[in-house]
């Protein structure tokens, strides 16, 4: 109560502050209540957010990488190159970075050729065109978590619909196991992935093929080109910046996979679906060795900054 | 004649576009469809009902606190992001400062960043600043990461708005912030709701950052809780539980999906013209 009868004036005075301080400003201003420094207040929780969760840890990676550093008990002083040497000769490196690499290739081909297909289907505004839209949008909205637990139940032999459905048809004479071969294992994500991506790039390529003008086409048409020729001449190449957007979209989160293999198949069988990102998290949190899994992670961030760096190459070239 | 032949070119449309409409669709409503029908060693055992959820409910923190959980790190994220690129795309939209462009660009770089390359820093670092296994610190994580995004978004928000408006408002005698709150804010809250969205089922659907994050199982998020459950019976799976859990989570994001899909498509026209 006395606070507030003391505080009530104040306000009220800093309340008719605006006049003067507006005479102040044109004959000198402090530097702080200058608009440069206004424009650095607003951009200071940006800034603090920045720096204290995104630069810090880029320090930290790197430090991690370089140091004997257990989980456990902590960091032990450098001792480099150490971690790197054990990254590179670990057994299980070279076949998670081949399967990852395998694994990109296969998701991006089918599900950006997926996207083409539903994109083209879906492009032209005529009766049902907006129900199709949704409902190949529609596992989008999902996270990709929910997702693979979705299919963990879909693609079980005990209570998963398309087992036994291979087994009625006749394709198959005992219960499906989606999961159990490498091969197999290897498909049943993708098309995991391929269901529940194709939508979200199929909206970025529908954006792009709005933006091409009606004319061409008409102008082609004139000129008699086939349907083939239209698509191979005109809307592949009038495309190309939107395909590169989901290109490089799709080979950065596909080289980063982890959710789906971790609730899918946990890297098996026998560890025949490791990815990259699935060895960071098992040097971390199951060897305990928070220097390797730094050292892998700076080796994996390298890799994509020179993977980003070269399609924006590649990007802006498709531009002129 | 003419009527005829386009009603036969429409066939192979529909014919192609239902056949992959229902791969798409048979996924979501079988979930459904298993978390209510019977099934051996499931909380439904005979007759179609409710037992899944019933497990569901009970499981060890029970669904109510992972529902908590979840929802608690939602909003959070949602209100951090909304307010940091508020007042960030404020900034770089109207004014210049020393450091703009470097930190604008660093924003930007966030995305450049491998999610689980950071995670493992992270995690050290969350417990150095005492909030290891907090819910605060993962979702200042997951507010880190929406911010190249909401930044950008609001960013262009902002620098579609005439600059006259504000200055209409200075001369009346608001400050900068005066002018922000009673004039732009209104003028921004498209940017906003799309931003708010993107935040909301980026922080409601992730799974690896409270995996590496949150090591209680009594502050897991709804997706992590899920993913527990079906690892922790052992050798028997209760799927028709799992997808029970899977109907939770998706329900809210399809909710919101067919509810705000203007915004959707907002947001990724800014993706895709960024592009």
């Amino acid at each position: 109560m006395h606070t507030k009868t003391i505080r009530r004036p104040a306000t009220s005075s800093s309340e008719g502050v605006p006049a003067p301080r507006r005479a102040a400003t044109s004959v000198k201003a402090p530097w702080w209540r200058s608009r440069q420094a206004k424009g650095l207040g607003y951009a200071a929780p940006t800034a603090i957010l920045v720096a204290v969760l995104f630069i810090w840890p880029l320090f930290l990676v790197g430090r991690m990488s370089l140091s004997d550093w257990p989980l456990l008990t902590g960091y032990r002083g450098y001792n480099t190159p150490e971690n790197y040497d054990d990254v590179v000769s670990s057994e299980l490196f070279w076949p998670a970075v081949r399967f990852t690499l395998l694994y990109t290739v296969i998701a991006t081909v089918l599900l950006i050729g997926l996207a083409l297909v539903l994109a083209m289907l879906v492009q032209e505004s005529r009766r049902g065109v907006g129900f199709f839209r949704t409902v190949f949008f529609l596992p989008s909205a999902l996270g990709l978590a929910s997702a693979a637990l979705l299919f963990y139940g879909f693609y079980s032999p005990t209570v998963g619909p398309v087992s036994g459905l291979l087994q009625e048809l006749g394709l198959s004479d005992k219960p499906v196991s989606f999961l159990g071969t490498p091969t197999a294992a290897l498909m049943s994500t993708v098309f995991l992935i391929v269901w529940k991506f194709a939508g979200f790039y199929m909206l970025i390529l529908l954006v792009g093929l709005q933006r091409i003008p009606g004319e061409v086409y008409e102008a082609a048409r004139m000129d008699g080109a086939s349907r083939f020729q239209v698509f191979r001449s005109i809307t592949l190449p009038l495309l190309r910046p939107s395909l590169a957007l989901c290109l490089l979209l799709c080979v950065t989160g596909s080289l980063l996979a982890f959710d789906q293999f971790f609730i899918l198949t946990k890297g098996g069988p026998d560890n025949a679906t490791v990815t990259v990102v699935q060895l960071i998290y098992r040097e971390a949190f199951q060897r305990m060795n928070l220097g390797t899994a730094g050292a892998l992670s700076v080796i994996v961030l390298l890799v994509l900054l020179v993977l980003n760096f070269v399609q924006f190459r590649g990007l802006r070239d498709a531009d002129k | 004649m003419t009527t005829n032949a386009r009603t036969l070119g429409r066939i192979p449309f529909h014919v192609v576009a239902g056949g992959l409409a229902v791969v798409f669709l048979f996924p979501l409503l079988w979930s459904l469809w298993a978390s209510v029908s019977p099934q051996p060693g499931t909380g439904q055992t005979s007759g179609y009902g409710l037992g899944n959820y019933r497990t569901l409910l009970d499981y060890d923190a029970g669904l109510v606190r992972y529902f908590v959980n979840s929802t608690i790190v939602s909003v959070l994220t949602v209100a951090v992001t909304l307010l940091v690129s508020l007042l960030g795309g404020y900034a770089f939209a109207r004014f210049t400062f020393p450091g703009k462009n470097v930190l604008f660009l660093l924003t930007l770089a966030i995305l450049m960043v491998p999610y689980a390359t950071l995670l493992i820093p992270l995690y050290v670092l969350l417990g150095e600043l005492g909030l290891q296994n907090s819910l605060v610190g993962l979702s200042l994580v997951l507010a880190m990461y929406q911010l190249p995004f909401a930044t950008f978004m609001m960013r262009i928000s902002f620098e579609s708005v005439p600059k006259e408006l504000e200055e209409s408002a200075m001369v009346d005698g608001c400050g900068t912030a005066g002018a922000l709150v009673r004039v732009m804010l209104p003028a921004v809250k498209p940017g906003l709701i799309t931003v708010g969205l993107f935040a909301f089922l980026a922080a409601w659907n992730d799974f690896i950052a409270p995996l590496i994050l949150i090591s209680d199982s009594q502050s897991a998020p709804l997706p992590l809780a899920i993913a527990n459950l079906r690892q922790q019976s052992m050798g028997a799976v209760d799927y028709g539980a799992t997808e029970a859990g899977v109907v939770v989570l998706a329900v809210p994001c399809l909710a919101l999906f067919l509810l705000l899909q203007r915004h959707y498509i907002r947001g990724f026209m800014a993706g895709a013209l960024k592009g």
